[in-house]
């Protein structure tokens, strides 16, 4: 079967978000001298990274499913990735 | 002199080592508190569904009677897929049904359960907290810290998963390698409960799981499953890091080649996705399990890196439960004796090793060496498919005898012979 895209495929998951924290911060040019910055975007299952037209790694920290792959595939210092607080990111509700 | 602990045992995460351990030690008289992040227990878990359950079973002697189960797995395959052909094992066998000795899944019922039977056995179960540090003073263990506030106990239990942030950012464990992690990808796909039963070949209540290997990942270490629920399907891929990386493959990508292959869309079709999730997988077997125990602190389940994938069965929740059962040991014996040192709570590794986690992890601590093999993703799936082809494709040209097929398929497939015995030697001794 074909999913839908990324953004409509999440669409179907609980997120409570938090708007006043991300759980994530990049460090960019370390991620860009590092090769991180390719390594995190092919890898994380929700998107949540993205190459901005000016070179740097947005990050969508709101669609964030928590495994923590993108910090095991980092260079040491070019990502900050926690969980986030408590009661807030994604919930599953099958898992 | 410290203060006086809040708890007697502090236990970080509601997953199924967590859950284990706090209901074994509050049903031995002990004041327990249960932390979890998620709004609700369980809510950040994920597995990809298979539960072996005997320990459970231990724990609760009702399990198959009263746990939210979705099916009993009497039907396992495992199958080679390629990208126009597939090779499977088919084994179906009336005792695993009657024993139940597989089921499947879904952590968003069973972990409530499991939070509610640590409830009913008086503990504290504290979610939507996130912990974010071990309480650490003169080098000990003495309880965690969440925010504002500092919760001590006389021991602390580490089942906060795959990450196992408390112990790393406590410099009491490594952090994981990439070629020892794997990334699940998995969506929950819901059918009518007929309409599964009819494609798996199952009757009600019981159901099929499907490890899939080879063009499910393109190549990539790994595989595929594909596990059947009451009213859905389990369906994802599994991904090793070094791997993944190395070949430039976006997980996303190869996730949705292999819900696309013939093979899975066959099964999935009409299906409506329910939920799109994922998680890090702990793959290093043995060698990353490392200490589990420190002054005040035990570490259980995937925080301690407890899985063994034989790439025919792939464990983490019993693991973590027979975990579970030999920390809740160790750490009653401690609070008991006063001893809470790494010594004091030694009893929890002894054990662990006699028991069924120690002994498997013994077992199969060349597993995941020989499961980097690359010719298990990429070779043999097209070689045992091109010797059958030579055998049922019929086209009018004369047959050969079995032997010259075998031979035949090997040349064609560029492994040569030497290497064939030597991976089939290595393979039986590492499984």
């Amino acid at each position: 079967m074909k999913l839908p895209p990324i953004e409509a495929r999440l669409a179907g998951n609980r997120f409570v978000l938090d708007e006043e924290e991300s759980h994530i911060e990049i460090d960019q040019e370390l991620a860009r001298s590092t090769g991180t910055a390719e390594r995190i975007i092919a890898c994380c299952p929700a998107g949540v990274y993205s190459r901005r037209p000016d070179g740097e790694v947005a990050v969508e920290y709101a669609a964030c499913l928590e495994c923590g792959t993108c910090l095991a595939v980092s260079s040491p210092g070019a990502l900050r990735w926690r969980y986030p607080r408590g009661g807030f990111g994604v919930q599953y509700r099958e898992g | 002199m410290s203060a006086e602990p809040d708890f007697d045992v502090i236990v970080v995460g509601a997953g199924v080592a967590g859950c284990i351990t706090a209901y074994q030690l509050a049903g031995r008289g002990l004041s327990v508190a249960l932390i979890d992040r998620g709004e609700t227990p369980g809510a950040k878990n994920l597995s990809g569904g298979v539960l072996y359950t005997h320990p459970l079973q231990q724990v609760f002697p009702d399990f198959l009677q009263t746990a939210p189960i979705e099916r009993r797995i009497s039907r396992n395959q495992i199958c080679f897929l390629n990208q126009d052909s597939s090779v499977a094992i088919d084994y179906r066998d009336a005792r695993l049904d009657r024993d139940g000795t597989a089921v499947s899944v879904l952590r968003g019922r069973l972990d409530p359960w499991l939070a509610e039977r640590c409830e009913d056995a008086g503990v504290l179960v504290m979610p939507g907290v996130r912990v974010d540090s071990l309480l650490i003073e003169d080098g000990r263990v003495v309880g965690v810290v969440a925010g504002e506030d500092e919760l001590r106990a006389r021991v602390t239990v580490a089942a906060d998963g795959v990450n196992s942030f408390l112990a790393r950012d406590a410099g009491l464990r490594p952090a994981p390698q990439p070629h020892q992690l794997a990334v699940g990808v998995k969506a929950v796909v819901q059918l009518p409960s007929d309409i599964i039963e009819a494609r798996f070949g199952v009757d009600a209540l019981e159901g099929a799981a499907i490890a899939v290997v080879g063009d499910c990942t393109r190549g990539v270490g790994g595989g595929g499953f594909i596990y059947t629920n009451q009213g859905s399907i389990s369906v994802g891929v599994v991904l090793r890091l070094d791997d993944l990386t190395a070949k430039g493959l976006r997980s996303t990508e190869v996730f949705d080649g292999f819900l696309d292959h013939p093979y899975t869309e066959r099964l999935l079709r009409g299906g409506e996705l329910l939920e799109y999730g994922c998680h890090l997988v702990a793959e290093g077997g043995q060698a990353m399990v490392g200490e589990l125990v420190h002054h005040g602190l035990v570490i259980v389940g995937d925080a301690a890196g407890m899985t063994i994938n034989t790439g025919l069965t792939v464990r983490g929740m019993d693991l973590a439960a027979g975990a579970a059962i030999a920390a809740a040991v160790g750490v009653a014996e401690a609070i008991e004796t006063g001893d809470v040192t790494a010594a004091g709570l030694a009893g929890y590794p002894k054990a662990l090793a006699a028991g069924f986690v120690g002994q498997d992890l013994q077992t199969y601590a060349r597993a995941p060496k020989f499961l980097e093999n690359p010719r298990m993703y990429e070779s043999y799936g097209p070689l045992l498919a091109d010797a059958l082809h030579q055998v049922f494709g019929l086209d009018g040209s004369a047959r050969k005898p079995l032997r010259r097929v075998a031979m035949d398929a090997l040349k064609g497939s560029g492994i040569g012979v030497g290497t064939i015995v030597k991976d089939a030697w290595q393979g039986a001794r590492a499984l």
